[in-house]
């Protein structure tokens, strides 16, 4: 009876509307079925992302883009013989849920690996978890570089670090004309926001930049008229964005409203841009936006038999081509859960975190393996990721 | 000179739509004494039915945000109707309960209907902002800032110039008597909680499609409305407006010369310090709740 329930589950889930239904028959079902009654049948996966709340266009994104490398890992026999099964946990755009959802998974669920939890801000809320229960997991996109140098051996982050993004910006650098003379920051008020713009602040100074104000927003503020009126005044040319898509939108928006005269550019590759020319309309235009995907140019992926693997798996699904930018962190963090599961044999937490270690695998963004970082004896595992730089002209995507 | 123009008017055009929902709220729980948790959902619920019929029904973008406002004074109607007026003599504790309850269910339901994905409503109005002078100011929200004026105006005469009004603030007054005086009780209160939900949708209504329409847009803005109305004196519909003025230029000053970080916390910085100083609210005389 569970089993029927959980094909016809995963059958649905169409578009986000329907999602929320999935979530709810997932929990009625998770409620119903003791936990071991799956664990002959698959092997389970936990996943927490921001399905609500401030952030859930990205967290939701994500979590279809690991359901498109569940459906592709199935429908190639699984892992060692089992299939495998999602358990995917809303929280809530909330560290406090993010480190109850992944309790939840690990105690209730008994996941022996975890993927999440999107914010910089949540992930590190859950990390003190990971070694209390000793259990890995996998960052799809979190870009604090707190996560990685703070000594904890259970974290693995395929995603880039802002100083990492910040780095491959600064090669881009003289794309751009007419050239970047002063900059200003608009970020928002958390470990992701703060922490790219010190990483972006320090690259551009380097590069001999000038640097103009740094003003700062809740995660859930709405009116940023404020800040831009104090960012139109400083004179900068440029400004540098860091947030989710749902903000995004609002400061394209709000700039245009207030006439503001710099060129935007976004980063952290959670802008979705398709998302912003449908929502923000012409204000999305001449904005520059990093990205970690660019699926409109899947030519130009270092594996474009893997990009287009996951697209097809995406566009079957009937998901939004807008959230392929995030959805491929979710893809892609699940085949490199999937690809240790394979390489330690069986599905424990210790021997999966052990063999993420010798993960050698071509993902949607690039290769995928990890380096060691932060103090010795307790480091954390770091992805070199690939970053792109794409500008919206004319309501088109163009790669400049 | 330029920046504190821009930051006056930002203030100006953020204080009307502030003032909108305080007005909604002193009506109920100002005149009603209804410590109202489901006013953020109805301004949610606002948001969702102007995206539903100018968004995804295609109609037209005025007589859809007529609609949602209609739609929420039916929805408030329902709530009182039904859960209310069973509680009718009941202390304000159980009532506080009930109507957590009934905006954490809510808003729940927005999210199983609408899913957690931000939606977008369609604004028939240019993104060519106005330009006077230095300052520019989008069109939508001159808009919002002409409606919420217009209906601060009309809801002040309502309350304070009409029969209506009167036999509204009478019935909350002394209830007993203005039934001794040919005054319906049942349909006053209805009509009051209509009156005050249908003013959150309609404010959600209007602020949908200059911001974005999320299950959880309710929350802070609740909170807000009832600093507001506490900051105004309850049941003031002068003081509301002005109260929601005044947290408008709080919020843009304190965000644009202290630090931006902190905006929604100045807000609150200066209900705290009106407290002290006044704790019936700016423009109240001195009673007690409850």
């Amino acid at each position: 009876m569970t089993a029927d329930l959980t094909v016809q589950i995963k059958k649905r889930g169409l578009d986000d509307m329907r999602t929320m239904k999935t979530t709810a028959l997932l929990l009625s079902a998770a409620l119903l079925a003791p936990g071991v009654a799956f664990a002959q049948e698959t092997i389970k996966i936990g996943v927490t992302q921001p399905l609500t709340g401030a952030v859930a266009a990205s967290g939701n994104y994500v979590a279809n883009g690991a359901r498109v490398a569940e459906e592709v890992v199935n429908a190639n026999g699984g892992v060692l013989g089992k299939k495998i099964q999602l358990i995917i946990e809303d929280n809530k755009s909330n560290p406090k849920e993010a480190v109850a959802s992944a309790e939840k998974l690990i105690v209730r669920d008994k996941v022996p690996v975890l993927m999440g939890a999107w914010s910089s801000t949540f992930t590190l809320a859950v990390m003190p978890k990971l070694v209390e229960y000793g259990v890995p997991m996998v960052v799809e996109t979190s870009s604090s570089t707190k996560i990685t140098t703070s000594g904890n051996p259970w974290v693995f982050r395929i995603a880039p670090t802002s100083a990492m993004e910040a780095k491959s910006f600064a090669e881009k650098l003289d794309h751009f004309q007419p050239a970047i003379q002063k900059a200003d920051f608009l970020a928002v008020n958390n470990d992701f926001g703060r922490g790219s713009a010190d990483e972006f602040r320090k690259m551009l100074q380097a590069k001999g930049v000038k640097i103009g104000v740094t003003e700062t927003m809740a995660p859930e503020a709405t009116d940023l008229s404020a800040q831009l009126s104090s960012i139109k005044q400083s004179g900068g040319d440029t400004l540098f964005v860091t947030t989710g898509v749902e903000q995004i939108t609002l400061i394209l928006k709000q700039a245009a409203e207030l006439r503001l005269p710099h060129r935007i550019i976004t980063n952290g590759g959670s802008s979705s841009p398709d998302q912003l020319i449908a929502q923000a309309g012409a204000a999305a235009d001449g904005g520059y936006f990093t990205l970690f995907f660019a699926p409109w140019f899947p030519e130009k992926a270092v594996h474009p038999t893997v990009a287009k693997t996951f697209v097809d798996g995406w566009n079957k699904k009937g998901y939004d081509f807008a959230g392929l930018t995030e959805g491929y962190r979710g893809y892609d963090g699940i085949m490199t859960i999937v690809e240790a599961i394979k390489k330690a044999g069986k599905a424990e937490p210790q021997a999966i975190r052990d063999a993420l270690w010798t993960v050698k695998l071509d993902g949607v963004n690039g290769d995928i393996a990890f380096k060691k970082d932060g103090p010795e004896g307790k480091e954390s595992g770091q992805n070199e990721a690939n970053v792109y730089v794409v500008q919206v002209k004319d309501g088109k995507v163009t790669m400049p | 000179m330029e920046a504190h123009l821009q930051h006056l008017l930002n203030a100006v055009v953020l204080g009307g739509t502030y003032a909108l929902l305080g007005i909604g709220l002193t009506l109920i729980f100002g005149i009603m004494r209804v410590v109202n948790f489901t006013h953020g959902e109805l301004y949610t619920f606002g948001a969702y039915m102007a995206y539903m019929l100018a968004g995804m029904m295609g109609l037209n973008f005025f007589m859809s945000l007529a609609m949602a406002a209609l739609l929420g004074m039916a929805l408030g109607a329902l709530i009182e109707f039904t859960l209310l007026r069973p509680l009718k003599g009941a202390d304000i504790d159980t009532t506080m309960l009930v109507m957590i309850g009934a905006g954490i269910a809510m808003q729940a339901g927005e999210q199983l209907v609408w899913g957690g994905v931000a939606k977008s409503v369609p604004s028939p109005f240019p993104t060519e902002p106005v330009v006077i002078g230095s300052v520019s100011v989008g069109m939508n929200r001159l808009f919002v800032l002409g409606v919420a004026l217009l209906l601060l105006g009309g809801f002040y005469l309502l309350i304070n110039r009409t029969k209506l009004g009167v036999a509204m603030r009478a019935t909350f007054q002394d209830p007993d008597t203005a039934a001794l005086m040919g005054v319906n009780r049942g349909l006053m209160y209805t009509l009051t909680f209509a009156l005050g939900s249908g003013l959150a949708a309609t404010a959600g209504a209007l602020l949908g499609p200059i911001f974005v329409v999320t299950p959880t847009m309710g929350d802070l803005v609740a909170l807000k409305a009832f600093a507001i109305v506490i900051l105004g004196g309850l049941g003031n519909i002068p003081g509301a407006t002005i109260g929601g003025f005044v947290l408008a230029l709080a919020e843009e000053f304190g965000a644009g010369y202290l630090s931006s970080g902190y905006r929604d916390a100045m807000g609150f910085l200066l209900i705290i310090a009106v407290l002290i100083v006044r704790p019936q609210g700016l423009f109240a005389m001195k009673e007690r709740i409850g």
